[in-house]
């Protein structure tokens, strides 16, 4: 896209469109902002007019999952990269750096809750979990500080956040957003209390500590932090669409398909107080993202499914993931990953118990 | 000759940058000696938190996400 900027004489229509995040940052997004509102208002319509061109009974269980999935599945994409956009720019003034160092130092309670808030903010993929931990211990952020961050990244994100809004509703998704925040926080605090760093991996208890916390001072322009965006939306979208798409027509199958009365009598409210305590049991080995598993969830609740046990579901899907307990292995000794596993997996029994009680 | 290091744990973004960073320098046609750590102590004494990271003449200078063909461009 630079390039298009260098040969300005020689610029033809599609090379001035290209080179306009650069050169117009602000233009670009106000006319695609415009654009993208323009298309998401109008799906709906368009979804039904396709339906109703083909030649099937318009009245029954397929069209209906058919209507459902072309229109659900470009709604949640469109919305998906949107925020995305949005959020890889915001990220990229939250860089794992920065963070670190505005928490090193920082005691437990606000650290607890700073950690997790920031978890939110700071760009965070499962594989730069071991680098980041050791990072976050080493500039001196308390052990139970630095699990709020590592409890919080991964389960409360824009991802999540965004399809639940998108699929669900804006009341779910804020329930999320606290209950997510409010297990980081206090799973973080428990952890911190118990002072488990004798049961850090020997190597990473005699690391030393750096105290010159760098904090990178290259300031980027407008242009810069849009082409961040897009990244973003390369990676993140690139490799969640899938997972989207997938999870929408299961969601589409579930509502055509699944009976009613099963589902409630599985996931109901009242179904047995085991239901909680399974579907979390599920979710562990079971390793997707949000992405995948929002719009099944969706699909749960409309069939009559307690709001507690499907979030408990989701949670323990996202949060206790088998795979990243792997990973952590490598700094952490068998109790530590034990105990953190344990104190988040009772803290979403919580969640999903009292939901179901309250509501 | 100049000394690349790519650290990163194996994930699918480390294996793009150690690509990405081949396919340039064989573009440009310069001789590079490109090596991958996987070896998470040794990542960590570079002192780099987010991966990939790219470590250039014991140097790091980039860190977090696949680096932007430019940037490859400009350190080789």
């Amino acid at each position: 896209m630079s390039n298009a900027v260098s040969h300005q004489q020689h610029t033809t229509a599609i090379e001035r469109i290209m080179a306009m995040p650069a050169r117009h940052p602000i233009i670009f997004l106000f006319m695609a902002a415009l654009l993208w509102l323009l298309v998401y208002t109008n799906l709906s319509d368009f979804s039904a007019m396709i339906v109703s061109g083909l030649p099937l009974d318009q009245e029954g269980h397929l069209a209906d999952t058919l209507r459902f999935l072309i229109f659900e599945a470009p709604k949640v994409l469109m919305l998906l990269t949107a925020v995305v956009m949005v959020m890889g720019m915001i990220n990229s003034w939250f860089t794992p750096e920065r963070t670190r160092a505005m928490l090193a130092g920082k005691h437990e309670g606000v650290g607890n809750v700073m950690a997790a808030s920031l978890g939110i903010l700071t760009p965070f993929c499962s594989c730069s979990a071991v680098p980041l931990f050791i990072g976050f211990v080493q500039a001196g952020v308390p052990l139970g500080v630095t699990f709020s961050f590592l409890i919080a990244a991964p389960m409360v994100n824009e991802v999540a956040l965004t399809l639940l809004f998108a699929l669900v509703g804006w009341k779910v998704a804020l329930l999320y957003l606290g209950l997510g925040l409010s297990i980081a926080i206090s799973a973080g605090w428990v952890i911190g209390r118990l002072h488990m760093e004798a049961y850090l991996e020997d190597w990473v208890r005699d690391l030393e500590t750096t105290t010159n916390v760098d904090v990178d001072a290259v300031s980027m322009t407008m242009s810069e932090r849009l082409q961040s965006g897009f990244q973003s939306v390369k990676d993140i979208v690139g490799r969640v669409w899938i997972y989207v798409v997938v999870g929408v027509a299961i969601g589409a199958g579930i509502h055509a398909y699944v009976p009613e009365d099963l589902m409630a009598g599985l996931m109901g409210k009242d179904a047995s107080w085991w239901s909680v305590p399974t579907a979390i049991l599920m979710g562990v080995p079971m390793y997707s993202n949000a992405a995948g598993i929002i719009p099944i969830v969706e699909a749960l609740l409309d069939k009559g499914a307690a709001l507690g046990t499907v979030l408990a579901f989701m949670m323990s899907v996202i949060a206790l993931s088998f795979p990243e307990m792997v990973i952590l292995r490598k700094v952490l000794k068998l109790r530590l990953i034990a105990v953190f596993a344990g104190i988040v997996a009772s803290g979403i029994l919580l969640v999903g118990i009292v939901f179901n009680l309250i509501l | 000759m100049k000394n690349v290091k790519v650290l990163g744990t194996g994930c699918a973004n480390c294996k793009t940058t150690v690509d990405l960073i081949r396919k340039v320098a064989e573009e440009k046609g310069v001789n590079i000696e490109l090596e991958k750590i996987e070896d998470i102590q040794e990542i960590i004494k570079y002192g780099v938190m987010s991966t990939p990271g790219v470590v250039l003449d014991g140097k790091v200078v980039h860190a977090g996400g696949v680096p932007s063909r430019n940037s490859i461009s400009q350190w080789l």
